[in-house]
């Protein structure tokens, strides 16, 4: 209850906020942690917004679904529509600003600007957007750490592509400096 | 051994001494002797599980001396497909009449002849539902009476008989596909050779063999049996060609 | 052993794995299809088999066919798939047939919706199939408790020699949780040494496996046999769960599966409120423990009893027929795919107890 925390990941399909999702469930898990996962799946999933959501608690958890929940990470206007004002109050919103021009409007809740698309980019592969974002989330909740992040990263991706990992690395590097920035000027 | 006598001629292991309900000139019985043979010939039959049908064959285990289930009308390709991947050391068989296969059935005869199920399917094909008292099958000939066609079958609105051997040779999958008769002591001979060498080709692990015999009804017909094995010959041979339709001894690597 | 997160779906196939069974039909249909796709690698593994049927009416009959060989055999679907397998579960139930069959339930009725629900506790548990047969049903409302079923599941098939069935609503299918599996998976059946599997007549009577009997007598005296079996399922194998159930307690819910989990968050909440509630969750829905919630209904703290599902009000006609008319017996369910929240939930205790937010 009182120790849960709850994200969603929400973007479009091919956006990686699955992928994200998971990651973040299996560091929490590894971490010892009581976890769920829950996709939304369908017809959602094809080309209109996929989300996840992921419930960490030191208890055992009781509702999979979330009415408000504490956290979104939003990769595309959609999904800040449709997550932006469902956000507990004192809660976090994540808009991705490579994507987003604009804001919740909310002043009950603490919103980061994160461009994780150029960074992405940047660091090497757009697809990587999903990394910093999860990277800009755990840096601002300590929710698990770093560490274990990339480990499981590194367990969940196998040896097999290894460009890709250290790709994924760098942009968690990156996303974690962005949290740092955006909220020392917050 | 001056005096002792040599036996020419037995009831099959296969087969349990009791009366059947077949009424008279069925062929039923023929069918059933001959695949009861094939088992014993082939040394099959204490790991043989027969697959009966809905219909007037649904009572075939109480004649048979091996292993038996009783499936749903029309789904005994799908009891044979499930038990044979669990038991492929085991030898199956189905046996189904013409409601029961090329009706409620086709579905699961088409999908485990095209997956190349390696159990063998005796397909009795006497034109009419027996056990529910003479109603058109599939395979009913046009004009034929039945109880649900008292004028006949009538081809604009029911089509034409369905060809299950022809249909399923049509298959790209690898298959033993014949059709035989039993309506005199010839073409019982050559039924024989044909339902052995199906069982004989699962013995060997080859692939789905599927026979159909030509069968009478005189009850449901409405003729005698020896008018029955007239009409068998004249109406039905002709639109149901006996042959081999698909062999895998036969095809082309 | 180490957790591992998994997805409901593929932990049901692990799990039918841990217990020892290896034969397995399916046709896809959304949302189990993942049992599937992960199963049609993961049996041939373990020397295991999968056949992708054509239909579901074929995956029920293959099952029977595959329980006729004595060894441990499964399928999973979803609700339309699961109204076509209901042939050949009847069918298995008559000739005695132990098998697995899981639901992951969605929206009906037709072709309904693919979301969450709960409408097929009606089909579960009151028969579903033709003819005089129960199955045993299972509720699980987490991933681990699926785990834990679907081995249990196998045992009271074989033990009852009777289709057992596990319903699940969508979520169960498809979120993902940490689980835990046996330290050590059981080893498959040997079919020879059933005693009714069909295994070949050799050095033995030829068996029969039907469900076919003419003579009226013998099929009263296979229905009977049946009965029998329900009357060990209502003696043994009753399941259920009760949460934060105390003398305090103004309202019990009843609720099972996810929603289960759903009415525990409420309870959790309008406990910090001030506001007392317990939750009865039946696991086994059939045998329904009948004595248990009735003997936590007529308490005399208990004011009425609210029943919550994923449905138009299922089971809530067993919580009236073991309640008796003792307390008043309320409804709140959502459907078409729509799960109701904890705030809705807890607005439906509040406005029973006549309570403002």
């Amino acid at each position: 209850m009182a120790d849960q925390k709850e994200v969603v990941f929400a973007g479009f399909g091919g956006q990686g906020v699955m992928t994200a999702g998971q990651l973040l469930a299996y560091t929490a898990m590894e971490e010892g942690k009581q976890v769920v996962w829950i996709p939304s799946y369908g017809p959602e999933m094809r080309g209109g917004t996929a989300n996840c959501t992921v419930v960490v608690s030191d208890s055992r958890i009781g509702s999979p679904i979330i009415n408000n929940p504490m956290s979104a990470c939003v990769f595309n206007r959609p999904s800040l529509d449709k997550f932006g004002s469902m956000i507990r109050k004192g809660g976090l919103l994540l808009i991705n600003s490579s994507l987003i021009d604009v804001t919740s409007g909310r002043d009950d809740i603490t919103e980061m600007l994160v461009p994780v698309n150029d960074i992405a980019i940047k660091a090497g592969n757009a697809k990587a957007a999903n990394m910093v974002m999860l990277a800009a989330y755990v840096a601002t909740t300590g929710i698990v750490t770093f560490e274990t992040l990339k480990r499981m990263l590194r367990e969940k991706l196998g040896t097999r592509k290894e460009e890709l990992l250290e790709i994924n690395l760098k942009a968690f590097e990156e996303g974690r400096k962005l949290a740092k920035k955006v909220r020392m000027q917050g | 051994m001056a005096n002792e006598a040599n036996m020419i001629f037995a009831r099959p292991e296969s087969l349990r001494e009791t009366i059947t309900h077949y009424c008279p000139g069925c062929t039923h019985g023929i069918i059933h002797r001959l695949v009861a043979e094939s088992l014993d010939e082939l040394g099959l039959r204490e790991r043989t599980v027969g697959v009966a049908p809905v219909g007037c064959s649904v009572l075939m285990y109480n004649y048979f001396n091996c292993d038996f289930l009783e499936a749903p009308h029309g789904r005994a390709p799908a009891l044979a497909t499930g038990f044979k991947r669990c038991r492929p050391d085991m030898i199956v068989f189905t046996y189904q009449g013409d409601g029961d296969l090329a009706s409620i059935g086709m579905g699961e005869i088409i999908h485990a002849a095209n997956r190349g199920e390696k159990f063998t399917t005796i397909f009795v094909n006497n034109a009419i539902y027996g056990m529910t008292g003479g109603q058109m099958a599939p395979t009913t000939m046009p004009e034929q009476k039945t109880t649900t066609t008292p004028a006949g079958r009538d081809v604009s609105l029911a089509g034409y008989p369905i060809r299950i051997a022809e249909l399923l040779a049509t298959l790209r999958t690898p298959a033993f596909v014949a059709r035989t008769a039993v309506h005199n002591p010839m073409r019982v001979v050559q039924a024989k050779q044909i339902i052995k060498k199906a069982f004989r080709l699962q013995k060997e692990d080859r692939c789905f063999s599927l026979v159909e015999v030509l069968s009478t009804c005189p009850t449901n017909w409405g003729m005698s049996p020896a008018d029955s094995i007239e009409w068998l010959k004249e109406t039905m041979q002709p639109y149901y060609p006996l042959g081999i339709y698909k062999d895998p001894e036969k095809e082309k690597a | 052993m180490a957790k591992r997160l998994m997805k409901g779906n593929e932990a049901i196939g692990e799990a039918a794995i841990c217990a020892g069974a290896r034969n397995y039909f399916a046709y896809p249909i959304t949302p189990q299809s993942e049992v599937a796709e992960y199963l049609c690698w993961r049996l041939p593994e373990v020397g295991g088999i999968f056949v992708q049927a054509e239909s579901e009416v074929a995956v029920g009959n293959m099952l029977f066919g595959a329980a006729a060989s004595g060894k441990r055999v499964f399928t999973t679907s979803s609700s339309p798939g699961i109204s076509l397998m209901q042939e050949a579960i009847s069918y298995m139930a008559g000739a005695h047939l132990p098998a697995v069959i899981l639901n992951i339930m969605r929206g009906g009725p037709g072709l309904g919706g693919i979301l969450p629900s709960q409408s097929d506790y009606f089909q579960a548990t009151k028969t579903g199939g033709h003819g005089d047969y129960r199955v045993i049903v299972l509720a699980p409302s987490s991933v681990q408790e699926a785990v834990d079923l679907m081995i249990l599941a196998f045992d009271l098939a074989d033990k009852y020699r009777n289709p057992v069935m596990m319903i699940g609503d969508g979520m169960i299918g498809q979120m993902m949780e940490s689980v835990e599996f046996p330290e050590k998976y059981r080893e498959p059946n040997k079919p020879e040494e059933s005693g009714w599997a069909l295994t070949g007549a050799k050095g033995r009577d030829s068996r029969i496996i039907k469900s076919l009997f003419l003579d009226p007598e013998k099929l009263e005296e296979n229905n009977l046999l049946l009965a029998e079996k329900c009357k060990k399922f209502m003696a043994n194998e009753i399941r259920h769960e009760l949460y934060k159930v105390s003398d305090r307690n103004r309202i019990l819910i009843a609720a099972y599966g996810t929603m289960a989990r759903i009415c525990q968050t409420a309870i959790d909440e309008l406990e910090a409120e001030g506001v007392s509630v317990g939750l009865f969750r039946p696991i086994s829905l059939f045998p329904f423990p009948e004595k248990v919630i009735h003997d936590e209904a007529v308490k005399k703290n208990i004011e009425k009893v609210l029943t919550v599902e994923m449905s138009v009000g299922q089971m809530v006609e067993d919580i009236e027929r073991c309640v008796q008319g003792r307390k008043p017996v309320e409804f709140y369910g959502r459907t078409g795919g729509i799960v109701p929240t904890p705030n809705e939930v807890k607005g439906k205790v509040r406005e029973l107890l006549k309570l403002t937010a």
